[in-house]
Protein backbone atom coordinates (compact mmCIF):
# COMPACT_ATOMS: atom_id res chain seq x y z
CA UNK A 1 0.00 0.00 0.00
CA UNK A 2 1.40 3.22 -0.73
CA UNK A 3 1.96 5.74 2.18
CA UNK A 4 1.31 9.06 1.87
CA UNK A 5 1.62 10.83 5.42
CA UNK A 6 1.95 8.95 8.72
CA UNK A 7 -0.63 10.98 10.26
CA UNK A 8 -3.34 10.76 7.22
CA UNK A 9 -3.36 6.59 7.26
CA UNK A 10 -2.68 6.69 11.50
CA UNK A 11 -5.21 4.09 12.86
CA UNK A 12 -5.78 2.39 9.52
CA UNK A 13 -2.33 2.36 8.43
CA UNK A 14 -1.75 -1.15 8.29
CA UNK A 15 -5.56 -2.42 6.76
CA UNK A 16 -5.95 -2.60 3.22
CA UNK A 17 -9.06 -1.35 1.62
CA UNK A 18 -11.93 -3.91 1.10
CA UNK A 19 -12.34 -3.46 -2.28
CA UNK A 20 -8.77 -3.30 -3.11
CA UNK A 21 -8.14 -6.45 -0.79
CA UNK A 22 -10.71 -8.65 -2.69
CA UNK A 23 -8.89 -7.23 -6.09
CA UNK A 24 -5.62 -8.35 -5.16
CA UNK A 25 -6.74 -11.38 -4.15
CA UNK A 26 -8.63 -12.03 -7.03
CA UNK A 27 -5.82 -11.43 -9.26
CA UNK A 28 -3.92 -13.96 -7.15
CA UNK A 29 -6.64 -16.79 -8.23
CA UNK A 30 -8.15 -16.66 -4.98
CA UNK A 31 -11.97 -15.73 -4.31
CA UNK A 32 -12.41 -14.38 -0.85
CA UNK A 33 -15.71 -13.15 1.34
CA UNK A 34 -16.63 -11.26 4.20
CA UNK A 35 -18.00 -12.41 6.67
CA UNK A 36 -19.81 -10.30 9.93
CA UNK A 37 -18.35 -11.19 13.29
CA UNK A 38 -21.28 -10.60 15.17
CA UNK A 39 -23.79 -12.54 13.00
CA UNK A 40 -22.16 -14.82 11.26
CA UNK A 41 -23.73 -14.00 7.69
CA UNK A 42 -21.64 -13.98 4.84
CA UNK A 43 -20.94 -10.37 3.04
CA UNK A 44 -20.83 -9.29 -0.81
CA UNK A 45 -19.62 -7.00 -1.93
CA UNK A 46 -16.93 -5.92 0.34
CA UNK A 47 -17.02 -3.42 2.85
CA UNK A 48 -15.49 -1.13 5.48
CA UNK A 49 -18.15 -2.58 8.24
CA UNK A 50 -21.06 -4.82 8.23
CA UNK A 51 -24.68 -3.98 6.67
CA UNK A 52 -25.76 -6.34 9.47
CA UNK A 53 -25.69 -4.01 12.42
CA UNK A 54 -22.38 -2.00 11.26
CA UNK A 55 -20.02 -4.80 12.75
CA UNK A 56 -16.61 -5.90 12.54
CA UNK A 57 -15.96 -8.02 9.13
CA UNK A 58 -13.31 -10.72 8.51
CA UNK A 59 -11.98 -12.34 5.51
CA UNK A 60 -12.30 -15.86 4.45
CA UNK A 61 -11.71 -18.02 1.73
CA UNK A 62 -15.17 -18.63 -0.12
CA UNK A 63 -15.96 -22.33 -1.53
CA UNK A 64 -16.71 -20.88 -5.14
CA UNK A 65 -19.92 -23.11 -4.86
CA UNK A 66 -23.03 -21.64 -5.60
CA UNK A 67 -26.28 -21.69 -7.24
CA UNK A 68 -28.06 -19.77 -9.83
CA UNK A 69 -30.93 -17.37 -8.00
CA UNK A 70 -31.63 -15.80 -11.02
CA UNK A 71 -30.58 -16.17 -14.86
CA UNK A 72 -30.95 -13.97 -17.73
CA UNK A 73 -30.30 -13.90 -21.64
CA UNK A 74 -29.28 -10.21 -22.69
CA UNK A 75 -29.95 -10.29 -26.84
CA UNK A 76 -26.92 -8.92 -28.68
CA UNK A 77 -26.49 -9.28 -32.53
CA UNK A 78 -24.28 -11.75 -33.61
CA UNK A 79 -21.95 -9.25 -35.27
CA UNK A 80 -21.55 -7.71 -31.81
CA UNK A 81 -20.65 -10.96 -29.70
CA UNK A 82 -23.92 -12.49 -29.74
CA UNK A 83 -26.24 -13.42 -26.46
CA UNK A 84 -24.91 -13.72 -23.05
CA UNK A 85 -26.40 -14.70 -19.58
CA UNK A 86 -26.45 -12.38 -16.67
CA UNK A 87 -27.22 -14.36 -13.15
CA UNK A 88 -27.62 -14.09 -9.63
CA UNK A 89 -25.73 -16.77 -7.99
CA UNK A 90 -26.61 -17.59 -4.09
CA UNK A 91 -23.03 -18.39 -2.70
CA UNK A 92 -22.88 -21.36 -0.65
CA UNK A 93 -21.77 -19.25 2.32
CA UNK A 94 -24.79 -17.24 2.04
CA UNK A 95 -24.11 -13.93 0.29
CA UNK A 96 -25.47 -13.32 -3.46
CA UNK A 97 -23.64 -11.65 -6.31
CA UNK A 98 -24.41 -10.87 -9.92
CA UNK A 99 -21.70 -13.02 -12.49
CA UNK A 100 -22.04 -14.83 -15.48
CA UNK A 101 -21.63 -18.55 -16.44
CA UNK A 102 -19.15 -19.25 -18.85
CA UNK A 103 -18.25 -22.42 -20.88
CA UNK A 104 -22.11 -23.14 -21.60
CA UNK A 105 -25.06 -22.35 -23.81
CA UNK A 106 -26.62 -19.16 -22.13
CA UNK A 107 -29.75 -20.73 -23.21
CA UNK A 108 -28.76 -23.77 -20.70
CA UNK A 109 -28.58 -21.92 -17.65
CA UNK A 110 -31.16 -22.33 -15.62
CA UNK A 111 -32.39 -21.01 -12.10
CA UNK A 112 -31.19 -24.12 -9.77
CA UNK A 113 -28.51 -24.87 -11.57
CA UNK A 114 -25.43 -25.68 -9.35
CA UNK A 115 -22.45 -24.00 -10.09
CA UNK A 116 -18.68 -23.58 -9.41
CA UNK A 117 -16.75 -19.78 -9.30
CA UNK A 118 -13.61 -19.58 -11.93
CA UNK A 119 -11.44 -16.37 -12.24
CA UNK A 120 -10.22 -14.83 -15.10
CA UNK A 121 -7.38 -13.03 -15.82
CA UNK A 122 -7.65 -11.35 -18.93
CA UNK A 123 -4.75 -9.70 -20.40
CA UNK A 124 -4.68 -6.08 -19.67
CA UNK A 125 -7.86 -6.26 -17.67
CA UNK A 126 -9.01 -6.67 -14.12
CA UNK A 127 -9.23 -10.56 -13.08
CA UNK A 128 -13.00 -11.34 -13.34
CA UNK A 129 -15.09 -13.87 -10.79
CA UNK A 130 -17.17 -15.92 -13.30
CA UNK A 131 -18.89 -19.38 -12.85
CA UNK A 132 -19.09 -22.24 -14.52
CA UNK A 133 -21.50 -25.61 -14.20
CA UNK A 134 -20.66 -27.88 -11.12
CA UNK A 135 -20.39 -30.38 -12.97
CA UNK A 136 -17.55 -28.95 -15.03
CA UNK A 137 -15.45 -27.91 -11.92
CA UNK A 138 -13.20 -30.53 -11.42
CA UNK A 139 -11.48 -28.79 -14.71
CA UNK A 140 -11.19 -25.46 -13.25
CA UNK A 141 -8.04 -23.94 -12.87
CA UNK A 142 -7.59 -22.36 -9.90
CA UNK A 143 -10.21 -23.84 -7.79
CA UNK A 144 -10.14 -22.51 -4.36
CA UNK A 145 -9.08 -25.05 -1.63
CA UNK B 1 -55.76 3.43 16.54
CA UNK B 2 -54.69 7.50 16.34
CA UNK B 3 -54.93 9.95 13.70
CA UNK B 4 -51.30 10.00 12.09
CA UNK B 5 -51.00 14.41 11.79
CA UNK B 6 -50.33 13.85 8.45
CA UNK B 7 -53.16 12.43 7.44
CA UNK B 8 -55.70 15.16 5.48
CA UNK B 9 -53.40 17.98 6.24
CA UNK B 10 -52.45 18.74 2.89
CA UNK B 11 -53.93 18.93 -0.29
CA UNK B 12 -52.95 18.49 -4.29
CA UNK B 13 -54.80 21.67 -5.77
CA UNK B 14 -53.01 22.18 -9.38
CA UNK B 15 -51.52 19.71 -11.88
CA UNK B 16 -50.01 20.27 -14.91
CA UNK B 17 -48.20 18.45 -17.84
CA UNK B 18 -46.42 19.42 -21.14
CA UNK B 19 -49.31 19.23 -24.24
CA UNK B 20 -47.59 16.00 -25.60
CA UNK B 21 -44.83 13.23 -24.88
CA UNK B 22 -42.86 14.40 -28.43
CA UNK B 23 -41.57 18.15 -28.03
CA UNK B 24 -37.59 18.26 -30.10
CA UNK B 25 -35.56 20.68 -29.12
CA UNK B 26 -37.16 21.89 -25.66
CA UNK B 27 -34.46 20.55 -22.76
CA UNK B 28 -35.98 19.11 -19.75
CA UNK B 29 -36.13 22.09 -18.01
CA UNK B 30 -38.15 23.53 -20.36
CA UNK B 31 -40.57 20.00 -20.50
CA UNK B 32 -40.26 20.93 -16.89
CA UNK B 33 -41.37 24.62 -16.74
CA UNK B 34 -43.98 24.12 -18.66
CA UNK B 35 -45.63 21.74 -16.78
CA UNK B 36 -45.26 23.90 -13.86
CA UNK B 37 -46.70 26.73 -16.07
CA UNK B 38 -49.43 24.78 -16.57
CA UNK B 39 -50.40 23.42 -12.71
CA UNK B 40 -49.82 26.82 -11.61
CA UNK B 41 -52.48 27.77 -14.33
CA UNK B 42 -55.10 25.05 -13.29
CA UNK B 43 -54.48 25.80 -9.02
CA UNK B 44 -54.77 29.72 -10.21
CA UNK B 45 -51.42 31.16 -9.32
CA UNK B 46 -48.72 32.49 -10.48
CA UNK B 47 -45.24 30.65 -10.71
CA UNK B 48 -43.93 33.09 -8.41
CA UNK B 49 -46.50 31.85 -5.68
CA UNK B 50 -43.93 29.00 -5.42
CA UNK B 51 -42.16 29.10 -2.35
CA UNK B 52 -41.96 25.51 -1.23
CA UNK B 53 -39.66 23.28 -4.32
CA UNK B 54 -39.65 19.95 -4.40
CA UNK B 55 -37.78 18.11 -8.13
CA UNK B 56 -35.81 15.45 -9.13
CA UNK B 57 -34.17 14.65 -12.58
CA UNK B 58 -31.86 12.63 -14.72
CA UNK B 59 -30.02 15.39 -15.98
CA UNK B 60 -29.11 17.80 -13.17
CA UNK B 61 -26.37 17.08 -11.09
CA UNK B 62 -28.15 19.86 -8.02
CA UNK B 63 -32.09 19.61 -9.54
CA UNK B 64 -33.45 22.33 -7.09
CA UNK B 65 -31.16 24.46 -7.86
CA UNK B 66 -31.34 23.96 -11.53
CA UNK B 67 -35.04 24.05 -11.79
CA UNK B 68 -35.79 27.19 -8.91
CA UNK B 69 -32.79 29.31 -11.31
CA UNK B 70 -35.10 28.20 -14.32
CA UNK B 71 -38.05 29.08 -12.74
CA UNK B 72 -36.52 32.14 -11.28
CA UNK B 73 -37.99 31.75 -7.43
CA UNK B 74 -35.97 31.65 -4.30
CA UNK B 75 -38.01 28.85 -2.47
CA UNK B 76 -37.92 29.36 1.77
CA UNK B 77 -37.64 25.17 1.40
CA UNK B 78 -36.33 22.85 -0.85
CA UNK B 79 -35.65 19.20 -1.61
CA UNK B 80 -33.77 17.80 -4.58
CA UNK B 81 -33.96 14.27 -3.51
CA UNK B 82 -33.76 11.50 -5.58
CA UNK B 83 -34.36 7.92 -5.34
CA UNK B 84 -35.49 7.82 -8.62
CA UNK B 85 -38.97 7.38 -10.25
CA UNK B 86 -40.99 7.23 -6.94
CA UNK B 87 -38.86 10.74 -5.66
CA UNK B 88 -42.24 12.53 -6.88
CA UNK B 89 -44.18 10.34 -4.25
CA UNK B 90 -41.94 10.75 -1.30
CA UNK B 91 -41.31 14.25 -2.39
CA UNK B 92 -45.08 14.76 -1.45
CA UNK B 93 -44.33 13.34 2.45
CA UNK B 94 -41.65 16.09 2.28
CA UNK B 95 -43.64 18.74 1.01
CA UNK B 96 -46.97 18.01 3.74
CA UNK B 97 -44.16 17.91 6.67
CA UNK B 98 -42.82 21.24 5.45
CA UNK B 99 -46.30 22.76 4.88
CA UNK B 100 -47.34 22.26 7.95
CA UNK B 101 -44.16 22.97 9.71
CA UNK B 102 -44.65 26.40 8.17
CA UNK B 103 -42.01 25.99 5.92
CA UNK B 104 -43.14 26.87 3.09
CA UNK B 105 -47.23 28.04 1.68
CA UNK B 106 -47.16 27.11 -1.88
CA UNK B 107 -45.22 23.55 -2.61
CA UNK B 108 -44.41 22.48 -5.96
CA UNK B 109 -43.58 18.84 -7.21
CA UNK B 110 -42.22 18.97 -10.63
CA UNK B 111 -40.34 16.94 -12.80
CA UNK B 112 -39.22 17.13 -16.53
CA UNK B 113 -37.30 15.23 -19.08
CA UNK B 114 -36.60 15.20 -22.90
CA UNK B 115 -35.46 11.34 -23.28
CA UNK B 116 -37.02 10.53 -26.36
CA UNK B 117 -35.94 13.62 -28.50
CA UNK B 118 -32.23 13.88 -26.82
CA UNK B 119 -32.22 10.29 -28.71
CA UNK B 120 -34.16 8.11 -27.41
CA UNK B 121 -30.99 7.39 -24.88
CA UNK B 122 -31.91 6.78 -21.63
CA UNK B 123 -30.23 10.02 -20.11
CA UNK B 124 -28.88 9.98 -16.87
CA UNK B 125 -26.30 11.11 -14.65
CA UNK B 126 -26.41 7.82 -12.73
CA UNK B 127 -23.00 6.03 -11.74
CA UNK B 128 -22.07 2.66 -12.82
CA UNK B 129 -23.37 -0.39 -10.37
CA UNK B 130 -19.05 -1.35 -9.60
CA UNK B 131 -19.81 -5.03 -8.85
CA UNK B 132 -22.60 -5.51 -11.34
CA UNK B 133 -20.97 -3.90 -14.25
CA UNK B 134 -18.25 -6.42 -15.83
CA UNK B 135 -21.35 -8.56 -16.61
CA UNK B 136 -23.08 -5.84 -18.65
CA UNK B 137 -26.06 -6.51 -17.58
CA UNK B 138 -28.58 -4.05 -20.07
CA UNK B 139 -29.88 -1.74 -17.21
CA UNK B 140 -32.84 -1.09 -16.28
CA UNK B 141 -33.91 -4.00 -17.92
CA UNK B 142 -32.10 -7.09 -17.13
CA UNK B 143 -32.79 -6.72 -13.95
CA UNK B 144 -36.39 -6.44 -13.96
CA UNK B 145 -36.21 -9.62 -16.22
CA UNK B 146 -34.27 -11.03 -13.37
CA UNK B 147 -37.10 -10.67 -11.25
CA UNK B 148 -39.72 -12.05 -13.62
CA UNK B 149 -37.31 -14.83 -14.36
CA UNK B 150 -37.70 -15.42 -10.87
CA UNK B 151 -41.29 -14.81 -10.34
CA UNK B 152 -42.07 -17.19 -13.16
CA UNK B 153 -40.12 -19.86 -12.11
CA UNK B 154 -41.70 -19.61 -8.23
CA UNK B 155 -44.72 -18.99 -9.24
CA UNK B 156 -45.28 -20.22 -12.72
CA UNK B 157 -46.03 -16.47 -14.19
CA UNK B 158 -46.25 -16.78 -18.07
CA UNK B 159 -45.10 -14.40 -20.54
CA UNK B 160 -48.76 -14.19 -21.41
CA UNK B 161 -49.66 -12.85 -17.74
CA UNK B 162 -47.30 -10.38 -18.35
CA UNK B 163 -48.53 -9.91 -21.85
CA UNK B 164 -51.73 -8.82 -20.00
CA UNK B 165 -50.47 -6.03 -18.44
CA UNK B 166 -49.31 -4.48 -21.23
CA UNK B 167 -52.76 -4.89 -23.21
CA UNK B 168 -54.91 -4.43 -20.15
CA UNK B 169 -52.29 -0.14 -20.07
CA UNK B 170 -52.99 -0.51 -23.75
CA UNK B 171 -56.71 -0.81 -23.72
CA UNK B 172 -56.86 2.29 -21.06
CA UNK B 173 -54.96 3.99 -23.36
CA UNK B 174 -56.98 3.88 -25.97
CA UNK B 175 -59.79 5.64 -23.55
CA UNK B 176 -57.16 8.35 -22.84
CA UNK B 177 -57.01 10.71 -26.12
CA UNK B 178 -53.23 12.18 -24.05
CA UNK B 179 -52.02 8.86 -24.24
CA UNK B 180 -48.84 8.24 -26.64
CA UNK B 181 -49.89 5.04 -27.80
CA UNK B 182 -53.19 4.03 -28.88
CA UNK B 183 -52.73 1.42 -31.82
CA UNK B 184 -54.59 -1.94 -30.91
CA UNK B 185 -52.10 -4.30 -28.71
CA UNK B 186 -53.01 -7.81 -28.58
CA UNK B 187 -51.37 -10.45 -26.42
CA UNK B 188 -50.00 -12.06 -29.23
CA UNK B 189 -48.00 -8.88 -30.80
CA UNK B 190 -46.26 -9.19 -26.99
CA UNK B 191 -45.36 -12.42 -27.49
CA UNK B 192 -43.62 -11.98 -30.98
CA UNK B 193 -41.64 -8.49 -30.17
CA UNK B 194 -38.28 -8.65 -30.41
CA UNK B 195 -36.82 -10.03 -26.85
CA UNK B 196 -34.42 -7.74 -25.20
CA UNK B 197 -33.39 -9.86 -22.03
CA UNK B 198 -35.14 -12.57 -21.57
CA UNK B 199 -37.94 -12.79 -20.50
CA UNK B 200 -38.72 -9.11 -21.36
CA UNK B 201 -39.35 -8.54 -25.07
CA UNK B 202 -39.54 -5.05 -26.11
CA UNK B 203 -43.85 -4.87 -25.54
CA UNK B 204 -42.89 -5.73 -21.62
CA UNK B 205 -41.26 -2.37 -21.59
CA UNK B 206 -42.49 1.15 -20.64
CA UNK B 207 -42.48 3.56 -23.78
CA UNK B 208 -39.57 6.10 -24.45
CA UNK B 209 -41.17 9.88 -24.37
CA UNK B 210 -40.20 13.63 -23.68
CA UNK B 211 -42.66 15.29 -20.95
CA UNK B 212 -42.92 16.94 -18.17
CA UNK B 213 -45.29 16.97 -15.10
CA UNK B 214 -46.15 18.88 -11.71
CA UNK B 215 -48.13 19.03 -9.12
CA UNK B 216 -48.97 21.89 -6.45
CA UNK B 217 -49.65 21.32 -2.75
CA UNK B 218 -51.41 23.71 0.17
CA UNK B 219 -52.21 22.66 3.78
CA UNK B 220 -55.90 21.33 3.80
CA UNK B 221 -56.75 24.31 5.62
CA UNK B 222 -56.22 26.85 2.59
CA UNK B 223 -57.13 24.14 -0.27
CA UNK B 224 -60.62 25.58 -0.45
CA UNK B 225 -59.51 29.21 -1.73
CA UNK B 226 -58.19 27.14 -4.88
CA UNK B 227 -60.46 26.86 -7.84
CA UNK B 228 -60.27 23.00 -8.12
CA UNK B 229 -61.26 20.23 -5.66
CA UNK B 230 -58.73 19.21 -3.66
CA UNK B 231 -57.20 15.97 -3.64
CA UNK B 232 -55.98 15.13 0.10
CA UNK B 233 -52.83 13.64 1.13
CA UNK B 234 -54.20 11.07 3.43
CA UNK B 235 -51.10 8.39 3.70
CA UNK B 236 -47.44 7.68 2.20
CA UNK B 237 -45.00 5.08 3.09
CA UNK B 238 -41.63 4.29 1.81
CA UNK B 239 -39.52 1.75 1.36
CA UNK B 240 -35.89 0.58 -0.09
CA UNK B 241 -34.47 -2.77 -0.47
CA UNK B 242 -30.98 -1.90 -2.51
CA UNK B 243 -28.94 0.22 -4.65
CA UNK B 244 -27.88 -2.53 -7.02
CA UNK B 245 -30.24 -5.26 -7.60
CA UNK B 246 -28.03 -7.82 -7.07
CA UNK B 247 -28.56 -6.35 -3.31
CA UNK B 248 -32.42 -6.84 -3.21
CA UNK B 249 -32.89 -10.15 -0.86
CA UNK B 250 -36.03 -11.54 -2.57
CA UNK B 251 -36.58 -10.82 -5.86
CA UNK B 252 -40.52 -11.56 -5.67
CA UNK B 253 -41.39 -9.37 -2.85
CA UNK B 254 -41.05 -5.84 -3.57
CA UNK B 255 -40.75 -2.93 -1.25
CA UNK B 256 -44.07 -2.54 -2.11
CA UNK B 257 -44.96 -4.69 0.49
CA UNK B 258 -43.49 -2.19 3.04
CA UNK B 259 -44.41 0.90 1.38
CA UNK B 260 -48.36 0.09 1.29
CA UNK B 261 -48.38 -1.21 5.08
CA UNK B 262 -46.92 2.22 5.95
CA UNK B 263 -49.25 4.30 3.41
CA UNK B 264 -52.65 2.49 4.61
CA UNK B 265 -51.47 2.58 8.09
CA UNK B 266 -50.98 6.39 8.00
CA UNK B 267 -54.11 6.86 5.95
CA UNK B 268 -56.45 4.26 7.94
CA UNK B 269 -57.43 2.72 4.98
CA UNK B 270 -57.60 -0.85 3.38
CA UNK B 271 -56.40 -2.56 0.05
CA UNK B 272 -60.58 -3.10 -0.47
CA UNK B 273 -61.42 0.21 0.20
CA UNK B 274 -59.27 2.04 -3.16
CA UNK B 275 -60.75 2.81 -5.83
CA UNK B 276 -58.48 3.40 -8.76
CA UNK B 277 -54.99 2.25 -8.73
CA UNK B 278 -52.14 4.09 -10.31
CA UNK B 279 -48.77 1.52 -10.34
CA UNK B 280 -45.45 2.74 -11.96
CA UNK B 281 -45.53 -0.03 -14.88
CA UNK B 282 -42.04 0.36 -16.52
CA UNK B 283 -42.06 -2.80 -16.89
CA UNK B 284 -44.69 -5.54 -17.33
CA UNK B 285 -43.59 -7.29 -14.08
CA UNK B 286 -44.05 -4.38 -12.00
CA UNK B 287 -47.73 -4.26 -11.77
CA UNK B 288 -48.21 -7.57 -10.95
CA UNK B 289 -45.48 -7.68 -8.17
CA UNK B 290 -47.38 -3.99 -6.74
CA UNK B 291 -51.30 -5.73 -7.11
CA UNK B 292 -49.45 -8.57 -4.86
CA UNK B 293 -47.40 -6.73 -2.53
CA UNK B 294 -49.68 -3.76 -2.03
CA UNK B 295 -52.78 -6.60 -1.18
CA UNK B 296 -54.88 -6.80 -3.88
CA UNK B 297 -54.18 -9.93 -4.63
CA UNK B 298 -51.78 -13.16 -3.17
CA UNK B 299 -48.44 -13.33 -3.71
CA UNK B 300 -47.91 -15.57 -6.91
CA UNK B 301 -51.32 -14.74 -8.09
CA UNK B 302 -50.49 -11.42 -9.93
CA UNK B 303 -50.63 -13.08 -13.35
CA UNK B 304 -53.85 -15.08 -12.86
CA UNK B 305 -55.12 -12.11 -11.52
CA UNK B 306 -54.10 -10.07 -14.64
CA UNK B 307 -54.92 -12.52 -17.27
CA UNK B 308 -59.02 -12.79 -15.93
CA UNK B 309 -59.02 -9.08 -17.30
CA UNK B 310 -59.83 -7.82 -13.76
CA UNK B 311 -57.32 -4.63 -14.42
CA UNK B 312 -58.70 -3.75 -17.76
CA UNK B 313 -61.06 -1.20 -18.79
CA UNK B 314 -64.58 -3.01 -17.28
CA UNK B 315 -62.50 -5.10 -15.23
CA UNK B 316 -63.27 -5.29 -11.15
CA UNK B 317 -60.13 -3.17 -9.88
CA UNK B 318 -59.07 -0.11 -12.66
CA UNK B 319 -55.61 0.13 -12.93
CA UNK B 320 -53.16 2.52 -14.87
CA UNK B 321 -56.36 4.41 -16.40
CA UNK B 322 -54.25 6.65 -18.38
CA UNK B 323 -52.40 4.15 -19.81
CA UNK B 324 -49.22 3.94 -17.66
CA UNK B 325 -46.08 4.11 -18.34
CA UNK B 326 -46.10 1.45 -20.83
CA UNK B 327 -48.77 2.86 -23.21
CA UNK B 328 -49.26 6.83 -22.06
CA UNK B 329 -46.02 8.18 -21.38
CA UNK B 330 -42.48 7.63 -19.57
CA UNK B 331 -40.32 10.50 -19.92
CA UNK B 332 -37.04 8.58 -18.04
CA UNK B 333 -38.98 9.13 -14.40
CA UNK B 334 -42.63 8.59 -14.29
CA UNK B 335 -43.70 8.76 -10.46
CA UNK B 336 -45.56 12.10 -10.82
CA UNK B 337 -47.44 11.11 -13.82
CA UNK B 338 -48.83 8.65 -11.55
CA UNK B 339 -49.97 11.09 -9.19
CA UNK B 340 -51.23 12.96 -11.73
CA UNK B 341 -53.82 10.60 -13.00
CA UNK B 342 -54.88 9.69 -9.45
CA UNK B 343 -55.47 13.67 -8.69
CA UNK B 344 -57.34 13.77 -12.10
CA UNK B 345 -59.44 10.48 -10.98
CA UNK B 346 -60.67 12.06 -7.74
CA UNK B 347 -61.74 15.24 -9.20
CA UNK B 348 -63.55 13.06 -11.63
CA UNK B 349 -63.01 14.78 -14.83
CA UNK B 350 -61.20 12.17 -16.99
CA UNK B 351 -63.86 11.54 -19.58
CA UNK B 352 -64.42 8.11 -21.31
CA UNK B 353 -61.74 6.75 -19.06
CA UNK B 354 -63.23 8.35 -15.65
CA UNK B 355 -64.05 5.52 -12.41
CA UNK B 356 -67.25 6.43 -11.37
CA UNK B 357 -67.41 8.12 -8.00
CA UNK B 358 -63.72 7.72 -6.84
CA UNK B 359 -63.25 8.86 -3.90
CA UNK B 360 -59.66 6.99 -2.87
CA UNK B 361 -56.82 6.73 -5.38
CA UNK B 362 -53.26 4.84 -4.85
CA UNK B 363 -50.29 6.28 -6.31
CA UNK B 364 -47.35 3.87 -6.59
CA UNK B 365 -44.14 5.00 -7.40
CA UNK B 366 -40.71 2.55 -8.13
CA UNK B 367 -37.31 3.54 -8.09
CA UNK B 368 -34.12 2.40 -9.65
CA UNK B 369 -34.30 -1.28 -10.01
CA UNK B 370 -37.02 -2.03 -7.40
CA UNK B 371 -34.90 -0.25 -5.48
CA UNK B 372 -37.68 2.06 -3.78
CA UNK B 373 -40.84 1.76 -3.59
CA UNK B 374 -43.56 4.88 -2.15
CA UNK B 375 -47.04 4.32 -2.20
CA UNK B 376 -49.44 7.50 -1.81
CA UNK B 377 -53.16 7.66 -1.33
CA UNK B 378 -55.09 10.70 -1.81
CA UNK B 379 -58.75 11.23 -1.33
CA UNK B 380 -61.33 13.15 -1.77
CA UNK B 381 -63.03 16.03 0.80
CA UNK B 382 -65.31 12.94 1.39
CA UNK B 383 -62.58 10.93 2.92
CA UNK B 384 -61.61 13.06 5.65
Amino acid sequence: MKKIKERQTSASSDAVAPESYFRQQLAEDKFVIQRCERTGRAVFYPRAISPFGGGALHWERASGRGEIYSVSVVRRRPERGGDYNVVLVDLEEGARLMSTVVDVDSADVHIGMAVQARIEHPEGCDSRLVFVPATQANQIKGESA
Amino acid sequence: MTTHTVRGSSAIVGVGTTPGWNSPGFSALDQLGIAVRAAADDAGIEVDDIDGLFTATLSQFMPALSVAEYLGIHPKYMDGTNIGGSSFLAHLLSATVALNAGLCKVACICYGSNQLSAGGKLATLTEPSLWELPYKPRNPITGYALATARHMHQYGTTREDLANVAVSARRWAQLNPEAYERAPLTVENVLESRMVSDPLSVLDCCLVTDGGGALILVKADAAKDYPQKPAYVLGVGMETTHRQVSQMADMTVSGAKVSGQRAYAMAQVSPQDIDVLQLYDAFTINTILFLEDLGFCLKGEGGAFVSSGAIAPGGTLPVNTNGGGLSCNHPGMYGVFALIEAVRQIRGNCGDRQVAGVDLALAHGNGGQLASEVTAILGSEATL
